[in-house]
């Protein structure tokens, strides 16, 4: 569902910080090191990308359903 | 962070301040989104730079065998000489090394502080001594590099595009402040399809923008990093060479037929930094040296320190060493951003997710775009009371 009560700020940034995180992590690993450090950094820098082609995929709501 | 936690608590709630951060996010985006349009589009390919360079012939180095240029090969006095040989009346700039293969370069010009422009690139094996010919030039990549560090406005140019690349992460920031109290009812990664598209617009906005926030951030920054490159070096070239070579203040620059053996002047070095591999030498007289001194760059030994560069000056008339100093943190962290912006560090795999994040970032550009120049009449009181409110389902088109 996507709509939801209130949310707290805390709750709103919990995605983006997450992803924030393991951009940060992929991007210093990468950096530091070669062989399974890389590997790390491709997962880690690659979820970006998958979390905003899972949320175009999900089936999103159609609002004109309800009622205006 | 305890006034992070409660419901009303996010510091930006009052309709003035969202209509103060809306604004900062409107004209902050405004100013450098057909900047960054351009540089997502000319950094595509630049982020392939090797691999459409070995495609189109470009790539001598895969084919030479042989022990590293870095590590042995031919004395380096030999190479210079070929090199020489082939731009007669002319000087060296640069020597430079590979850590992979016997690839050597050189580059010569007119006069010690000649200008990119009439530099020549040379590719030697230093393994054989052959000559390798001028460095395949590329046309196309050149010249997308060129619209994209300075658009051919030079110093003027890179100081624009840094100038971009801060309003960016100003738009990003502020963009960032905007999304809580809009995000208030939507759960994360809501893509709501209306008929006008307009909220699917603006939910895609909002989705890749803040997915893709960390790495569009320390891209923007270390972008704005590499537009500050020249008066780096020219500051570390004027203050720490100056100070390391204040002995030769009052000498006139050494002539190029004075220079002396490159070897014993690398012999000199490596006895200074024993475990280093050298990167490049700059040649006296040019921007990466001072008037009297080869200035020979070693690279750290491991993973995290092969970015960092240690020089060594060595008087190019005696070969003696005259200091060696690792360069200032400004520099440092100049050398730390140059592979974090171009992504070239991680192999394939992380090129094609540079590639999907600058995806990502144009569609952030595009649909903000859209979201502006498709505004109607009033807009901005709706769009921020939208922000102030949260976004509801009752959507107005």
């Amino acid at each position: 569902m996507s709509r939801v009560s209130r949310q707290k700020t805390r709750t709103i940034f919990a995605w983006p910080l997450a992803l924030g995180v393991a951009t940060l992590a992929g991007l210093v690993l990468g950096l530091t090191g070669d062989g399974p450090r890389d590997i790390a950094a491709w997962a880690l820098l690659g979820l970006a990308p998958l979390v905003i082609l899972g949320a175009l995929l999900r089936r999103a709501p159609d609002p004109s359903s309800s009622p205006r | 962070m305890t006034r992070w936690a409660g419901t009303y608590s996010w510091p930006f709630v009052t309709r003035n301040t969202i209509r103060t951060w809306y604004l900062i996010h409107r004209w902050s985006s405004l100013i450098c989104t057909a900047f960054l349009l351009m540089l997502c589009v000319t950094g595509l390919p630049l982020i392939f730079h090797d691999e459409i360079d070995a495609a189109m012939g470009g790539d001598a180095e895969s084919a030479l065998a042989g022990a590293p240029s870095a590590e042995s090969g031919l004395p380096l006095d030999t190479m210079l000489a070929t090199a020489l040989a082939e731009r007669p009346g002319e000087v060296p700039l640069f020597m430079a090394f590979s850590q992979d293969s016997p690839l050597l370069t050189v580059t010569t010009g007119p006069a010690p502080d000649a200008p990119g422009s009439e530099m020549t690139l040379l590719f030697f094996d230093r393994a054989s001594g052959a000559s390798l010919g001028s460095a395949p030039g590329n046309a196309l990549m050149d010249f997308l590099l060129q619209l994209h560090t300075d658009m051919f406005l030079g110093q003027p140019g890179m100081w624009v595009l840094g100038a971009m690349g801060l309003l960016f992460v100003l738009a990003l920031v502020s963009g960032t402040v905007l999304y809580a109290p809009f995000m208030r009812r939507l759960s994360f990664g809501t893509v709501r399809k209306t008929r006008s598209g307009r909220v699917e617009r603006l939910d895609q906005h909002n989705l890749f923008g803040v997915v893709a926030l960390a790495w569009m951030a320390v891209i923007g920054l270390t972008g704005a990093i590499n537009a500050f490159a020249d008066p780096l070096i020219e500051g570390w070239r004027d203050g720490e060479v100056a100070a390391m070579t204040a002995a030769y203040a009052d000498d006139a620059p050494l002539p190029p037929e004075r220079y002396g053996s490159l070897d014993a002047a690398m012999a000199a070095a490596q006895a200074a930094l024993p475990g280093k591999s050298p990167q490049f030498i700059g040649f006296p007289g040019g921007d990466w040296s001072s008037g009297h001194h080869y200035a020979i760059f070693f690279q750290g030994d491991r993973p995290v320190t092969q970015h960092l560069l240690t020089p060594a000056l060595v008087d190019a008339a005696t070969g003696e060493l005259t200091d060696a100093r690792s360069m200032p943190a400004l520099n440092q962290a100049l050398m730390i951003s140059k592979p974090l912006h171009f992504g070239d560090y991680g192999g394939l795999p992380l090129k094609l997710v540079w590639t999907l994040l600058t995806l990502a970032t144009i569609w952030v550009l595009w649909t903000g775009l859209l979201l502006w120049f498709r505004r109607s009449p009033g807009a901005i009181e709706r769009r921020i009371e939208e922000i102030r409110t949260g976004a509801r389902s009752k959507v107005p088109g």
